[in-house]
């Protein structure tokens, strides 16, 4: 029998974006079922359909063979359907059993049973062979077990069928591991798995079938065992991608950024930066490299001047701009590639004009003293249009009718033409399609070449070891790992570092301030 | 015809149909409150330019609103929300009487100084919600609507104790010297004063500023994503200040021009309503300063043609105001009509396909 039935499912989103155009999906019930392709192919858009967070401009869905209309999510948990979404949606401050039964909560009189609560999620645990801590703070567990938290969550609603949205995203290879076993435990007490991804080694490991999406359309389902990597990367992108960057041998000169025993306290009393030391030279790229959440986010505020009330030093061209604000740090000659690129680094009602001037629109040849140049303008935009390959009908188009990778161009075409002497790209590829990821990672090297200082933060292990001359790992808020070199180093050599199982010595980790 | 053109082609559309079912309904409001709708119904719609003499009451109407509409599109622009116009206005006409009883009577300077300073007034009362905004973070939207009465009830104070003429038989000003007129724009018997050719030189002037100065970019970049502002290296603080404080100075030269144009004494005993019309009009206008001028003559065209309503036929102008709040209900129900929008979009997006992009 067949769990989903998807027919000819188009979407398109009020700002212009086409995600999907005319897939069709189907899942057998039992089954591990991959739905692969590049960011931006449309894999979310069609689960969200799923699950109900959006509704199809047209098509039509039936789950276990009957017609339905999911208009939100609680249609889809009625449904019997899960999801675990690329971020939780868990209440920090509340235990494993607060969150799990929230919404559904054992009653005892008229306040909650919590001993019931817990005794439920003990035994779903146990049944689903998903085991967590039940009476813990879902803020002090580790990443892999937050996500457990989320799987058993859709279980204990009756989920029959799981969709699983970039689930290793976050996850170290030994926590993928786990998590594969408990997903097979699952599929074969005849759970229907749906499992989006766009690792192909993972997806063949896991998957029974998988559905190939390429720029919103099926472009093929098939027996996982029956292809090779090859086929499905070739179909993935429609033509033969070799994602390996040529990269250049780098000549280090002068220490450009320099930190010193940064220490940082957020201000809900965590500790999230310890005795952070390091130093980015001109023509380098240092590698920030770490599971998510383990301070890099706040590494980079504090860098960039978005955070204040660090302790310690941070040094850039040898002057001290410990907690500078932006405005004093971008006439410093520091670019920003920010890992939120709608919250910070566009407008997107302004146009792409607009957003490629943010930083310098108060500058010759922009902008006389009070006067802007609009010719000037456009001509600048004209030109990054094309340079940067952006595509859009003009520089006056509002960003918004871009698409994710191409907003991402806009922003990467500012901060690669502002002259500056460091750069700091946090996670510069995320969610984009993997023409663009190619071209923002080249466009990086060759900024180093240029003798810019790069400082790259990203959760994407590839991406880390194919540019980066130095890797730093950080773990909770600390430097635990420091390569001076990456040849020969690989990802689960370096997943070691990210989970806190391994650790350098001391000695070793303050080598990555080079003076 | 590309995208841009045809949502705001679509804007206007979808002004116009609220404007219509607005009138549909104050016309069922008509009905039932007077015995002569249709009457009263035709008065209010072209009573305005039934005669010369109310064809110049509508534009000196319409001057005030322009005003207060570009005064509210600025601060609207960087998204935030001064409503104080009102005051502001209010207490640039009561700092304009001062300098038009206290300044130096030279021709052609004494009302350019009077402006000046009424507009210092206006800025000064508005730099009171922006600078507690800025130290203590004080929700603008309370703080200026607070100064409103508060401009009210001092500016009274202030006319009646140290500017009244005691002569006249009501609570005025003494009369402003003859060089703190306004000139008429035309020779005509009515006083149609140079006030409209002011408020529309200076709504070109606030677009100029707003869309061609690197202090009206900072504006609207602060408004349209405040991160990406701070991100860019915006001071958003000074922006957010001195967009306030523009704004200010804007609705105070509106006090001084109603005064001076009009009345050429303070005769306000009620607060004139101007500055928050200004609010209706910079949403009609989509806070676009070219588009505040068709939005005042609309409200203005209203506003007068409720008075001839209320003068020829004896229903009360204030239905008028009903009008003008329910076509601003409709017009900030961004969904009204939402579908033709998405259509449009759905449309282009196809287009886009097609064209291989």
């Amino acid at each position: 029998m067949k769990a989903v039935e998807m027919h000819n499912i188009v979407k398109i989103y009020p700002n212009g974006v086409v995600a999907n155009r005319g897939v069709d999906f189907e899942v057998e019930e039992g089954e591990i079922h991959a739905l692969v392709g590049e960011n931006g192919a449309g894999k979310t858009t069609l689960m969200k359909i799923l699950f109900g967070i959006e509704y199809p401009t047209s098509g039509e869905i039936r789950v276990f063979g009957k017609k339905v209309h999911i208009t939100n999510p609680h249609v889809a948990i009625s449904l019997g359907i899960g999801m675990v979404h690329q971020h939780f949606m868990l209440v920090p401050s509340l235990t494993v059993a607060e969150n799990m039964i929230l919404g559904m909560e054992p009653t005892k009189f008229t306040s909650i049973d919590y001993q019931r609560a817990v005794k439920m999620v003990e035994e779903a645990a146990e049944k689903y062979g998903l085991p967590v801590p039940a009476k813990e703070k879902v803020l002090d567990l580790p990443v892999g077990i937050k996500q457990r938290v989320e799987i058993l969550k859709a279980l204990i609603r009756g989920a029959k069928i799981l969709i699983l949205d970039e689930p290793t995203a976050v996850l170290t290879p030994q926590e993928t591991g786990e998590l594969f076993q408990a997903l097979r435990n699952l599929a074969k007490s005849g759970m229907t798995i749906i499992f989006i991804s766009h690792k192909l080694k993972e997806v063949k490991e896991i998957s029974d079938r998988l559905t190939i999406l390429r720029n919103g359309k099926n472009v093929g389902t098939f027996v996982t065992s029956e292809i090779s990597e090859e086929e499905i990367s070739r179909r993935m992108v429609g033509r033969e991608v070799e994602l390996v960057i040529e990269r250049t041998e780098s000549k280090p000169r002068d220490v450009v950024l320099r930190v010193e025993n940064l220490e940082y306290t957020r201000e809900d009393g965590v500790k999230v930066l310890n005795r952070i030391s390091f130093s980015v030279r001109s023509g380098e790229i240092l590698g920030v490299a770490g599971v998510e959440g383990n301070g890099q986010r706040e590494l980079v505020e504090i860098l960039t001047g978005l955070r204040f009330g660090a302790m310690g030093k941070v040094i850039l061209n040898g002057e001290n701009i410990t907690n500078q604000p932006s405005h004093i740090l971008r006439r410093k000659e520091m670019a920003h590639i920010p890992e939120d690129r709608v919250e910070l680094g566009v407008a997107l009602k302004a146009t792409i004009a607009e957003n490629l001037i943010s930083d310098r629109y108060y500058k010759d040849p922009f902008c006389g003293r009070m006067v802007m140049k609009p010719q000037k303008i456009r001509e600048f935009a004209e030109q990054a249009i094309k340079n940067f390959n952006i595509r859009a009908d003009g520089p006056d188009s509002p960003v918004m009718m871009l698409s994710g990778g191409n907003i991402q161009k806009v922003l990467v075409a500012r901060e690669f033409t502002s002259d500056a002497k460091l750069l700091i790209a946090d996670q510069p590829t995320r969610g984009i399609d993997v023409g663009s990821t190619e071209f923002v990672r080249k466009k990086l090297i060759e900024a180093k070449d240029e003798g810019v200082a790069v400082l790259l933060v990203s959760a994407d292990l590839q991406e880390i070891l194919q540019l980066s001359d130095r890797i730093i790992v950080m773990y909770r808020g600390e430097i635990v790992g420091y390569f001076p070199k990456n040849e020969g180093l690989t990802e689960e050599e370096l997943g070691y570092y990210m989970l806190g199982v391994r650790r350098h010595e001391e000695s070793r980790i303050k080598e990555a301030l080079i003076s | 015809m590309n995208l841009k053109r045809k949502l705001l082609l679509l804007e206007t559309f979808r002004t116009l149909v609220t404007i219509v079912i607005a009138l549909l309904i104050g016309y069922i409001i008509l009905f039932f409150s007077t015995d002569e709708p249709l009457n009263a119904f035709k008065w209010f719609l072209v009573g305005p330019v039934s005669k010369t003499r109310r064809f110049v009451e509508f534009l000196n109407q319409t001057t005030p609103l322009i005003f207060t509409g570009l005064a509210v599109s600025i601060v609207f622009q960087a998204e935030i929300f001064n409503i104080g116009a009102e005051g502001q206005m209010f207490m640039g006409a009561v700092g304009a009487t001062f300098a038009a009883l206290h300044f130096p009577s030279v021709p052609f300077l004494h009302p350019i100084l009077v402006m000046i300073f009424a507009m210092f007034v206006g800025g000064l009362w508005a730099s009171v919600p922006a600078v507690m905004k800025a130290k203590w973070r004080a929700s603008e939207l309370v703080s200026s609507l607070m100064m409103n009465y508060i401009a009210f009830f001092l500016g009274l104070y202030i006319v009646n104790y140290y500017m009244r003429d005691l002569r006249a038989g009501y609570l005025v000003s003494y009369k402003y010297p003859k060089t703190a007129w306004l000139p008429k724009l035309i020779h005509i018997r009515y006083n149609l004063h140079i006030g409209i050719a002011i408020a529309l030189g200076f709504a070109i002037l606030t677009w100029f500023f707003l869309y061609r100065t690197k202090y009206g970019y900072e504006i609207r970049m602060t408004g349209f994503n405040r991160g990406f502002a701070i991100f860019s290296g915006i001071k958003v603080e000074n922006v957010e200040m001195y967009s306030q404080i523009i704004s200010g100075m804007i609705a105070g030269l509106a006090g001084s021009i109603e005064m001076m144009g009009l009345y050429r004494r303070f005769v306000w005993q009620v607060s004139p309503g101007y500055g928050f019309d200004g609010i209706i009009v910079a949403l009609l206008a989509r806070n676009n300063p070219l588009g505040v001028i068709p939005a005042a003559l609309l409200v203005g065209y209203m506003r007068t043609g409720a008075y001839i309503m209320g003068r020829l036929s004896g229903v009360a102008p204030e239905i008028v105001k009903m009008l003008q709040s329910m076509i601003i209900l409709l017009i900030t129900a961004e969904a009204f009509l939402g579908f033709m929008r998405r259509k449009i979009i759905e449309k282009e997006a196809m287009r886009m396909e097609s064209g291989g992009a």
